[in-house]
């Protein structure tokens, strides 16, 4: 009896005793160090890993733990770890969220810190970037590797139509897309290739027709107003006119497509310079280029957007100090560089760009120029919401089941119903 | 002797008072609030806003959308999933079937598996170029179907999944079910010269009436809550012919954290659930009455 009793006693105690040394774990470890958490998503939770035993080389004191979290339940997990108030010391941060996190009054005003630092320097990074992680008049976040879009092309297909250069304006896009289906014969080819999921190509070619996207402070969606309208027109031709094919299915791989010739054109990102040269056939490796976006007018490269990840200091940490400190380590140029190298992440720094590693490369010189004009999307945290509906949207046009000026009217429409509650907000701060 | 009992019964009721009728109460109150990532961060920012949620819900295409999804889901999947599931308990429980202990623990093995772990076997299974699927299909002479990336196939592709997840559960109910119908019934019906099949029709069937219905309101109530499959294999894509009525909830209430929006949808889904069992209950009700005369 007595041993059945010793037996309940020991079961009960062994999870008890297990939370209390799990949790004792947190924070600091029995040799005293400081644990420092930091959540990355996806490809850079993976390898941002390689980067910290240097860290804790340098400082013996401080422990990284490293929690890797996928980029498609990325915004879930930090929006209810906040909920929860169980968010890291730092982490990676899509800087299009570093508003609404801001707003959430989660991170760290990085003011202080940034002011005080020897290695983080505002005027070493692109300002287009370091503007997105600008709320009011504070920095919330440091730029971490950076991300636009650009034109990738077959070179190949490019010069067969004529342009031994990649299209500078609309005008040419435009020219050298009716040239590149007219070569196809009676062939199924197009020249672009331009799927309505992805909703960037038609923010930025609105932006690069002038457009705010938002008016009146971001009360209200300004998508009908002429100068969105005309660059949507401007795109929508591209599919009125067969240069680019209607429907995502037609296009298994884009890499296969465009392998093909069954498009010449696409826009993308940097991580796609990587995958081009893994995926593309050996033979047609010298047959594809990047280069700026086209611009409506002849200031060339055109407007594109300002992405990337940022790195977030959170407000309720209790080891703000030694997290800055893994924070401004990752900033340093030769980290950020040791990251392109495993990541094919574009730097953040422009100290680093001058390494030979990255001006070897032809595919990302594009993209530097590229860098030095991007702008950010607004921020609000609905901007989420909004880009689904811009694809909504985009479909139905390129797929006519709308004409542009109804899908762009009920565009404004759900966009003004989506910010329905920032206008009152906005109100009732007015009042106050 | 009434305090005592009380007294007793405190314990069980509370926590199911505390851990679920607050929360259900809670999340109803939600419902007609614009509760959202406003205010999470600060509690003034939420409004009582009457029924909008739900009037914006029913005008929302994408409900709409993940409400036909749904109930495609529903009647194509569930009654298939009975089908197999009764196929299957009759032929582990025919007197023909040798190795009856090997089989029924085969079957039901998929049930007790993780579903992430299985969707990722199965995601192989359907991939357009090297799946098994598709390599199988090629004897048949049919050309490769990009089963989770093409808006048409991806629901079924699903529904398949599903099917031969959860079939073996309903399959031992089944079995159950069988066990309990008395010999002297099918002695009577050979005696009467009834082959197979008209003991199949004249018994068994009959005599299954409440297991079926049974299967058939759990199985109903777990198909309109489709969520796990589609998250995992499909994010409720190809342009949303897989978002299911509980996907659309959690992308709305969990991505976005429009809470208010995402519990009126909570609560659309439980009046569906709910007249849907109703229905079937009344069905059973007729059909036991039928089945006497």
């Amino acid at each position: 009896m007595r041993s059945l009793h010793a037996e309940i006693v020991r079961t009960l105690l062994v999870p008890v005793f297990f939370i209390a040394f799990v949790a004792a774990g947190c924070g600091s470890d029995r040799s005293g160090a400081v644990t420092v958490t930091f959540w990355a998503m996806g490809n850079e939770g993976e390898h941002v890993q390689r980067l910290v035993p240097g860290f804790e080389e340098r400082h013996p004191g401080i422990k990284v733990k490293v929690q890797q979290i996928p980029w498609t339940a990325a915004h879930e997990k930090l929006l209810t770890a906040f909920a929860g108030n169980s968010l890291p010391d730092a982490c990676q941060l899509g800087n299009t969220w570093v508003p609404e996190f801001t707003l959430l009054d989660a991170l760290e005003n990085l003011d202080r810190w940034t002011d005080e630092s020897a290695v983080v320097d505002p005027d070493d990074y692109f300002s287009g970037i370091w503007e997105t992680n600008v709320i009011g008049r504070s920095v919330y976040g440091i730029p971490w590797y950076v991300d636009t879009r650009l034109l990738y092309y077959r070179s190949d297909l490019l010069a067969e139509a004529g342009y031994t250069a990649p299209p500078r304006t609309w005008e040419e896009w435009h020219d050298v897309s009716v040239k590149l289906r007219e070569r196809s014969g009676g062939e199924e080819r197009y020249a672009m290739f331009l799927p309505t999921n992805e909703w960037v190509p038609f923010v930025v070619a609105g932006l690069q027709g002038g457009s705010t996207l938002l008016r009146d402070e971001g009360r209200y969606g300004d998508f009908s107003g002429s100068e969105f309208s005309s660059s949507f027109k401007f795109l929508m031709s591209f599919y009125r006119e067969k240069l680019a094919p209607v429907g995502i299915t037609r296009v298994t791989s884009i890499y296969q497509g465009m392998a093909e010739g069954y498009f010449a054109m696409y826009i993308t990102g940097p991580w796609n310079i990587g995958e081009f040269s893994r995926r593309f056939p050996k033979e047609l490796q010298d047959s594809w280029m990047t280069a700026p976006m086209p611009g409506p007018d002849t200031t060339y490269p055109g407007i594109s957007l300002a992405g990337g990840s940022s790195l977030v200091l959170f407000q309720h940490s209790e080891r703000k100090a030694e997290t800055w400190k893994f924070i401004e380590y990752l900033s340093e140029p030769q980290q950020q560089l040791a990251f392109y190298t495993i990541t094919g992440n574009l730097p953040a720094r422009l100290e680093a760009w001058k390494d030979t590693v990255l001006a070897k490369n032809r595919y990302v010189r594009a993209f530097y120029e590229q860098l030095n004009r991007v702008v950010p999307t607004p921020k609000i945290p609905e901007w989420e919401q909004i880009t689904m509906k811009i694809q909504q949207y985009a479909e139905a046009a390129s797929r006519e089941t709308m004409s542009v000026e109804e899908a762009l009217a009920a565009l404004d429409r759900d966009v003004d119903r989506i910010l329905e509650k920032r206008r009152w907000m906005m109100e009732r701060a007015d009042r106050d | 002797m009434r305090r005592a009992a009380i007294l007793f019964l405190i314990p069980a009721l509370l926590p199911i008072f505390l851990f679920f009728f607050i929360p259900a109460l809670a999340a109803f109150v939600l419902s007609f609030t614009d509760f959202d990532i406003y205010s999470l961060g600060d509690f003034r920012n939420a409004r009582f806003v009457g029924v909008k949620n739900y009037l914006q819900l029913f005008e929302d295409p994408l409900f709409w959308k993940a409400m036909g999804n749904t109930f495609y889901f529903v009647l194509v999947g569930g009654p298939l999933s009975v089908a197999v599931s009764l196929s299957m308990a009759l032929l582990v429980n025919s007197k023909l079937t040798r190795f009856k202990g090997l089989f029924r623990p085969v079957y039901f093995a998929p049930v007790v598996t993780t579903l992430v772990a299985v969707a990722v076997v199965w995601r192989y299974l359907y991939h357009p170029r090297f799946g098994l699927l598709n390599y199988g299909l090629s004897f048949l002479g049919i050309d490769p179907v990009d089963w989770l990336g093409d808006p048409v196939w991806a629901m079924p592709a699903i529904i398949l999944l599903s099917v031969w997840k959860g079939f073996g559960y309903n399959m031992i109910i089944f079995i159950a079910g069988l066990q309990s119908i008395p010999e002297e019934l099918y002695e009577a019906a050979r005696i009467d010269g009834a082959n197979a099949w008209q003991q199949f029709k004249g018994v068994t069937l009959p005599m299954l009436v409440p297991t079926a219905l049974f299967v058939g309101i759990i199985t109903m109530i777990n198909n309109f809550q489709l969520f796990a499959e589609p998250y995992v294999m499909t994010q409720g894509g190809p342009v949303n012919s897989t978002l299911s009525i509980v996907l659309l909830m959690y992308q709305q209430g969990f991505r976005w954290w429009n809470l208010g929006y995402s519990a009126a949808i909570a609560f659309v889904l439980f009046a569906i659930i709910l007249a849907g069992s109703l229905i079937q209950a009344g069905l059973q009700k007729r059909t036991g009455l039928s089945s006497r005369t």
